[in-house]
């Protein structure tokens, strides 16, 4: 394999620092020690990033966030399982279809979506409510937490599963002791892209948040629409900060190369 | 996308068993009664909220009515805002082609340790808040001494400061940012399948490296690029956050007027109309760009 030139270096010099810059620059002023927009020339000030604690919003959107999250993509789960093993084992009539519909929701446009679940919970009375909004999540998360179920499904071994029927294991048993331990790793990938998706989400969620069920993008754009201080720059190098965090745990346990190749069709 | 949902049963075919018929329908059916209720219906609903009336003083009046539809085919102002949301998704797909793919390559070409390394330096932000990632552009791209300009005068390469906040040219140099993992991810799937042997057959039969890229390489990415490009073009003509944040109050495109019409005016019926179009719009570029390429390369998807 040929080796990158000067020229391949240096483009991708340039490439890196631009992808980086916007990030590097949120974070940077995220610690300026002035009361306005500003570089941190001179010393470093943590005083917005305890200013954060003064503006309930923001910390009630980020546990609103977290919980959302953690319960969407765990109930996007409890229906994505069966599914995955059903679409993995079983050629039925309709099956491709079935597999259509359920990541369709990657295909359709988030302000489409928000649209659609905003006239529909509205037309039902649950308009506003945190359910609503846990339902809509639940659907967007959905596609993401079966595509990594069903790569683990595809790929298991049966014959473990066999030899557990021959031993007379079956039903619950057989699915609790064998195979669920054997997809694990694709059901816990599967619930943290889910989890990642929910808690980034901003183009729905626009659409059904109230001031009580507001999430964190949310809270963060309707801040950044009115203005731009550095108060939302240490939120948002917050969030930064927690996504980093989750993708290195996330690398180091299960590959961040596995993870984002369930990524790789549109989300937003 | 769909190239996605057509491979994944593809590979199971050869392990599904056929042994009970009922078993599948029990397994999925928790799932399929999920999406027709909350997807399914609300969408259909979406449809028709499209073709309701609407007053400043009467709300929505569900009769059915053509009003929003030939509000949008006649008003000019949909048109050009149809016409601006669709400009800045192409040009951005082209800017994610221009500079991801030769990126994906370069990277494909480097050490294990680094190309791991960069790889996550580059498909990372893609798990970033995309608020975070428009603001950091805000800041640089901040009035008319904002850093990208302050960068660009020192360079000499402009005299005067140019406008990138609230003007179409910020917004596709945002959005580009955004959706540049998604073009390196796609053409970095589509080296792997490369063998790099065929690289330095042609470079033993006398090839530059220029021929090499052209007429070896160039060919085989291709269906990553093309495929690369369907995602960013369908994600970027529907985003919302950076279009608000960077475009501003003024300077709509299709989903931040949706936006608009369903919170601020309350006009639902006709943000339904808009919303509706966009996502039929879209899906028919997907499908027929779909289909366009796959039977260009068929002999790679096969």
């Amino acid at each position: 394999m040929r080796t990158n030139g000067p020229l391949a270096l240096i483009f991708h010099t340039i490439f890196v620092v631009v992808m980086l810059a916007p990030i590097v620059v949120v974070c940077l002023v995220a610690f300026t020690p002035e009361g306005y927009l500003s570089l941190p020339t001179t010393s470093f000030s943590l005083r917005w990033f305890r200013k954060i604690a003064s503006y309930p919003e923001f910390v009630h959107a980020f546990w609103v966030s977290l919980g959302l999250g953690a319960l969407s993509s765990l109930v996007a789960l409890l229906f994505a399982v069966p599914a995955a093993l059903a679409i993995a084992r079983y050629s039925f009539r309709g099956r491709d279809a079935i597999a259509a519909l359920f990541l369709s929701p990657l295909m359709i446009p988030h302000v489409v979506l928000g649209i659609a679940f905003l006239r529909f919970f509205t037309a039902i009375g649950m308009g506003g409510s945190f359910a609503g909004l846990l339902i809509a999540h639940v659907v967007v998360v959905f596609p993401f937490a079966l595509r990594l179920t069903l790569a683990a499904a595809t790929g298991m071994d049966r014959s473990i599963e066999m030899a557990a029927v021959s031993l007379g294991a079956g039903g619950w048993t057989l699915f609790r002791r064998v195979t669920l331990p054997l997809i694990l790793p694709g059901v816990i990938s599967g619930w943290a892209l889910a989890f990642i998706q929910s808690f980034d989400d901003l183009t729905m969620t626009v659409f059904l948040a109230t001031p009580g069920t507001e999430t964190l993008p949310v809270r963060m754009f309707l801040y950044i629409q009115d203005n731009i201080d550095p108060l939302v720059t240490s939120v948002s190098a917050s969030v930064i900060a927690i996504t980093m965090t989750a993708l290195i745990l996330l690398d180091r346990f299960y590959g961040l190369d596995r993870v984002l190749a369930g990524k790789s069709d549109p989300g937003r | 996308m769909s190239a996605a949902v057509d491979t994944a049963p593809a590979n199971i075919a050869a392990t599904a068993d056929t042994r009970d018929g009922r078993a599948p329908w029990a397994l999925t059916a928790p799932a399929l009664m999920l999406f027709v209720g909350v997807l399914v219906i609300p969408l259909a609903m979406t449809v028709m909220l499209s073709f309701h009336d609407w007053g400043q003083y009467k709300g929505i009046e569900p009769i059915f009515i053509l009003k929003n539809w030939r509000e949008i085919a006649t008003d000019p102002y949909y048109a050009e805002m149809f016409w601006r949301t669709f400009r800045i998704a192409l040009l951005t797909t082209l800017i994610t082609a221009m500079f991801g793919a030769p990126e994906a390559y370069i990277l494909n070409r480097m050490s294990g340790r680094w190309k791991s390394f960069f790889l996550l330096v580059i498909l990372g932000p893609l798990l970033i808040s995309v608020v975070a990632r428009t603001l950091g552009w805000a800041l640089l791209f901040g009035g008319n001494n904002g850093l990208v300009n302050k960068f660009l005068m020192s360079l000499g390469l402009i005299g005067s400061p140019l406008p990138f906040m609230f003007t179409e040219t910020g917004m596709v140099i945002a959005l580009a940012h955004v959706m540049m993992p998604f073009m390196v991810l796609s053409v970095w799937t589509a080296l792997q399948r490369l063998d790099p042997q065929i690289e330095n057959a042609a470079l033993s039969l006398g090839a530059g490296s220029f021929t090499i890229i052209r007429r070896i390489v160039l060919p085989q990415i291709m269906p990553g690029v093309l495929s690369g490009a369907i995602i960013v073009f369908s994600l970027s003509a529907s985003a919302f956050a950076t279009p608000a944040i960077i475009g501003g109050r003024r300077l709509k495109v299709a989903a931040t007027l949706a936006y608009d019409e369903f919170l601020n005016t309350l006009d639902w019926p006709l943000g339904a109309a808009v919303a509706v179009l966009l996502l039929v719009a879209l899906v028919l570029i997907v499908v027929g760009s779909n289909a366009l390429i796959e039977r260009r390369y068929a002999e790679v998807f096969r």
